[in-house]
């Protein structure tokens, strides 16, 4: 799996120039950057620098103003998010969105929903493809993603009365089900205790090389942000100010200048504006 | 102090328990609704309306055998359900909810306004289409055409049911209902299971609404106090519960029968309403509802 990684292939996500506005306030601008199949990429920057807008401009939430989203070497720009999904984009999000009310189980069967085919006729006599493709589909389910998360004495429990840290799980576990080819996700261990975080590092390296899905995640933890990833995208103000190995990002001066602040937030921007006029230049 | 006949009272409750299952059918249309899209849909009266009116016109007007007569006015009637989802609904996605609620109220004055126009205001017998051989259960008796809605209602409930729980598309809306952004990124095409719940929701009226004008002829006015009685049932029930719009169907059809029968037909609305005031006492959200619904 690593020699796959060296060679140098077409990225499975190729994202150029996003710009991004809401009103008068730019979440986004002129962002890109790749993420290389089989790899770990993470985004970090601080609070409001416009991680989860990326997110959410990647899997079809937002429409960008400008610039284009390549996956899979298709143009996905102007794709709905519904298709995004069944094409192999899976996500978790920040605020943790699963269906309230259903079990532990049937949220992660719905992460299958797109890939079924039962029709009307099969469901109400709930005889041949409808009751062969659920059986199938749950034994996979436990089989797979349920036992490879260690989620199993929960499975029938309802969600809702779930600790924190287990829903995070569940709803990766919902984000697996979608055979997705890149896994988003969103703040996979905020506000877990040092364990939960363990586990999930362990479970995030696990997808990456047992079932070869690539990652790319949000994440505020820098020390397992440092420890998993390939590549690591810095993000201020909505632009990208740095990135490259976790190593090298670590070095950057304009970095710790994000991130332990200049004092001054006009100096900051100033010299945000004057790092992108001489990238242009360039 | 009066003796009490037995045998009568067991009549009029089962008469009664026989139209609350049709109140528990209109429910379930406005629950299916209200569950995927969040739209209080007011004018659900005025689907069964149209429903009853499309099939005297299919199977009256233009004499077509009942079996087609049927299935064609429930299919226009869904036709009819895509057409105010996709030019009045969807518009309004992202609005607030009242919004919707507001244009509901419009569309029941449209619709109104529309049978009166192409058919009229009076009263009108539906064509019979039911057995009138009479129903004894043990010493009790009960109409034909209240006993046989009643069993159609049971019929299409369960069939609905299991929709709702088999079927990719009953699963979506499932979904959506709990949901709407983690439905639209696992895949699911969100304003598709909008039409559907609308289509969906106005076929079930329209079955209700055959039903219901069978047993009691139709006019452009009736069905919207047929509606009234079903939107104290969604709320008695829960607005967003299956089961609350069973149960309450089937319990406010008791309820009426009972009080129209030992008080007076003008007592009916009076227990009914009562009935929803105690609910919304002691629980706002209904029986079954979800605790976080709005109060209206």
């Amino acid at each position: 799996m690593t020699a796959n990684r060296t060679e140098p292939t077409t990225p499975l996500l190729q994202i150029r120039g996003i710009n991004l506005s809401f009103g008068g306030i730019r979440a986004l601008t002129d962002v890109g950057f790749d993420v290389q199949a089989g790899s770990i990429t993470a985004v970090i920057g601080p609070n409001g620098a416009g991680k989860t807008s990326l997110f959410n401009t990647l899997s079809g939430f937002y429409r960008p103003d400008s610039g284009s989203v390549q996956f899979k070497g298709q143009d996905i720009t102007r794709t709905p998010a519904p298709r995004r999904a069944r094409m192999g984009l899976g996500r978790s999000f920040q605020n943790i969105a699963l269906f309230r009310g259903l079990t532990v189980l049937d949220n992660i069967k719905l992460g299958r929903h797109a890939h079924l085919k039962t029709h009307v006729l099969d469901a109400l006599l709930y005889l041949g493809r409808a009751r062969r493709e659920e059986a199938a589909l749950r034994r996979d389910i436990e089989e797979n993603i349920i036992d490879f998360l260690e989620i199993d004495h929960i499975r029938h429990a309802p969600v809702s009365a779930l600790p924190y840290g287990l829903q995070k799980r569940v709803e990766m576990a919902r984000a697996l089900a979608m055979q997705p080819s890149v896994l988003m996700l969103d703040e996979p261990v905020a506000g877990m205790n040092r364990e939960e975080t363990e586990d999930m590092a362990r479970f995030i390296l696990d997808v990456r090389s047992e079932w070869g899905v690539t990652v790319l995640m949000v994440e505020h933890d820098m020390g397992m942000v440092m420890d998993l990833s390939d590549h690591v995208v810095v993000l201020n103000f909505g632009q990208v100010i740095a990135q490259g190995t976790p190593q090298s990002v670590q070095n950057d001066p304009e970095v710790s200048r994000a991130y332990l602040g200049s004092g001054d937030v006009r100096e900051l921007r100033a010299r945000l504006q004057a790092a992108a006029t001489v990238r242009r230049a360039a | 102090m009066m003796a009490m006949d037995w045998g009568y009272l067991f009549e009029v409750s089962l008469t009664g328990i026989a139209s609350g299952g049709l109140y528990a059918l209109a429910a379930l249309a406005f629950v299916l609704v209200f569950k995927a899209t969040r739209v209080v849909n007011l004018a659900i009266g005025e689907f069964l309306m149209a429903g009853a009116f499309l099939f005297m016109t299919f199977a009256a007007m233009w004499s077509m055998p009942l079996w087609v007569a049927i299935p064609a006015a429930v299919l226009a009637c869904g036709l009819l359900g895509a057409v105010i989802e996709r030019s009045m609904i969807r518009p309004l996605i992202g609005e607030p909810e009242f919004s919707a609620f507001m244009v509901t109220i419009g569309l029941s004055s449209i619709l109104v306004g529309l049978a009166e126009l192409i058919w009229d205001p009076e009263q009108h017998r539906l064509p019979d289409f039911m057995p009138t051989q009479p129903i004894m259960v043990g010493e009790a008796f009960l109409s034909p055409k209240v006993f046989w809605g009643a069993m159609t209602a049971v019929v299409f409930i369960a069939a609905a049911l299991l929709l709702f729980r088999f079927w990719r598309g009953g699963v979506a809306l499932r979904a959506t209902a709990s949901d709407q952004g983690a439905a639209y990124a696992m895949g699911i095409n969100v304003p598709r299971v909008f039409s559907l719940a609308w289509v969906g929701s106005a076929m079930l009226a329209a079955v209700s609404g055959i039903i219901v004008g069978s047993i009691g002829g139709v006019s452009s006015t009736s069905m919207g106090v047929f509606g009234i009685s079903v939107l104290v049932v969604v709320i008695v029930g829960g607005l967003d519960s299956v089961l609350g719009a069973l149960v309450a169907g089937l319990l406010i059809g008791l309820i009426e029968a009972l009080a129209s029968t030992y008080l007076g037909g003008e007592y009916k609305l009076v227990a009914t309403f009562l009935v929803l005031v105690v609910i919304l006492l002691v629980r706002p959200y209904g029986l079954f509802g979800t605790r976080e619904i709005e109060r209206l």
